[in-house]
């Protein structure tokens, strides 16, 4: 694939955890790009037009054409930009563990993570709290399974999986500083808890994970934005 | 290719269970094929799908893969003549994009629509029809979404030429106006005849049958 100056926009909001797995990936890669930061309240033409069926981000433009949904993104680029480092595994199962466990995360872990901020009273939110232990729990031993010794999901360098599940590291730590809970830690999940670090730390994660702090700012202005609304 | 040992765990009446038969017959992958019943679900499911419990697996070598659309992604991966994805990334990229759209939106609106009435009903007919005007968008002017052949969108959405007019029987309800989606239903005729399709199919009468138990089970609880 020629590598001319192609043109490159990320469509985005900086505390979108699906938004930061397209910058990583991105980042991996080392592909420049521009990023756009979106006003969800008020949405550009561009994201309109680029996403119409679900008007989120992130969107991806390359050379003018649209990809949306982040881990279709994720696929996307590492199939385009295919030097390496890949984010896929070269295998075919090892693709589709790392496929299914991202599509857990998306599709049942994370709205439950979500609705412990919205829950309705302490006993709805400790059901909840209990079974986002109950996934982080699965996803440790998968972890211990898939990573086989080596630090992260995708082996010596992060990967497809390492960027689905780390995306959310900055919402759990907020739902631990703001409900007091500790989901993962030493303890109850001593891989993740390594894994964490060193993801966070790494060079295309560090400058798009957004501080904990300011997600903590922002989830109090969000409660309180939708505290009208039941 | 030897013998390779490839198995489907799934359930007659699974539209997603289809998907993967489907796949292996187009790419001519022999397969043993174990039913489960899925309202007494076997120790060997819960053993291959702990996180979920549900049907289809494929078992390769006796590894599981689970989820309809990944084990899709891994017949293509692993056998790859016949492709069913579009090699072009943008293109591959949109395949996954409707496939996940359809199965997020239009399923769950579809099969809201034949298990409830009034209002519930009413707004999953709208999600289900306004769904439908995109796909409707996305196959006019082509045979099938994956070009001259079937590819794997075509075999993401098949389930809305057979499983869907028997859900709108059951539920009398109508999603697939011949007048507001020729295209679709021109897509129809032309899936459902292709030979792989035509003969791997679950008896219809049969899937109203199972349609009509599951929704008087479903309003007298």
């Amino acid at each position: 694939m020629s590598k001319g100056k192609e043109e490159v926009k990320l469509l985005g909001v900086w505390a979108s955890p699906f938004v930061m797995r397209a910058r990583i990936a991105l980042n991996i890669k080392s592909v420049g790009y521009e990023f756009i930061q979106e006003n969800l309240g008020s949405k550009s033409e561009l994201l309109l037009q680029s996403n119409p069926v679900h008007k989120k981000v992130p969107v991806l433009i390359h050379d003018h054409k649209p990809v949306s949904e982040s881990l279709i993104i994720v696929e996307y680029v590492d199939q385009v930009w295919s030097s390496s480092p890949s984010m896929l595994p070269s295998h075919p199962y090892d693709r589709a563990i790392a496929r299914f466990w991202a599509s857990y995360l998306d599709d049942k872990w994370y709205p439950t993570l979500k609705g412990i901020g919205g829950a309705k009273g302490e006993e709805e939110r400790k059901v909840l709290i209990q079974q986002v232990e109950e996934g982080l729990a699965l996803l440790e031993e998968a972890y211990k399974k898939i990573s086989k010794g080596k630090p992260f999901f995708g082996g010596d360098r992060i990967g497809y999986l390492d960027i689905a599940f780390g995306s959310f590291l900055g919402w759990i730590k907020v739902t631990e500083t703001v409900f007091g809970t500790a989901l993962i830690e030493e303890v109850k999940t001593p891989g993740l808890a390594k894994w964490a670090e060193k993801f966070c730390e790494d060079v295309a994660v560090k400058p798009v994970m957004p501080e904990t702090k300011k997600l903590v700012e922002f989830f109090y202005f969000l409660r309180a934005k939708f505290a009208g609304s039941a | 290719m030897g013998r390779e040992d490839v198995k489907v765990v799934s359930f007659w009446a699974s539209l997603f269970g289809r998907r993967v038969e489907w796949a292996l017959k187009l790419k001519g992958i022999q397969y043993e094929y174990i039913e489960e019943d899925i309202s007494n679900k076997s120790s060997l499911l819960l053993n291959l799908n702990p996180v979920h419990k549900k049907v289809p697996v494929l078992l390769h070598h006796q590894k599981p893969i689970i989820e309809s659309c990944l084990i899709l992604e891994y017949i293509d991966e692993t056998w790859m003549h016949n492709p069913l994805l579009p090699p072009q990334p943008h293109q591959k990229a949109l395949a996954r994009f409707w496939s996940k759209f359809a199965d997020e939106t239009m399923v769950d609106a579809a099969w809201m629509a034949m298990c409830f009435s009034g209002n519930e009903k009413e707004s999953a007919l709208k999600v289900g029809r306004e769904s439908m005007q995109r796909i409707e968008d996305e196959i006019r002017g082509k045979k099938f979404f994956g070009g001259d052949d079937i590819g794997y969108l075509d075999i993401a959405l098949g389930w809305i030429s057979y499983w869907l007019p028997v859900w709108e029987q059951v539920g009398s309800f109508q999603i697939l106006d011949p007048l507001k989606f020729p295209a679709i239903i021109a897509w129809i005729t032309n899936f459902l005849n292709h030979p792989v399709i035509t003969d791997s199919l679950p008896p219809r009468n049969e899937l109203l049958l199972y349609y009509q138990r599951i929704r008087s089970q479903l309003s007298s609880t």
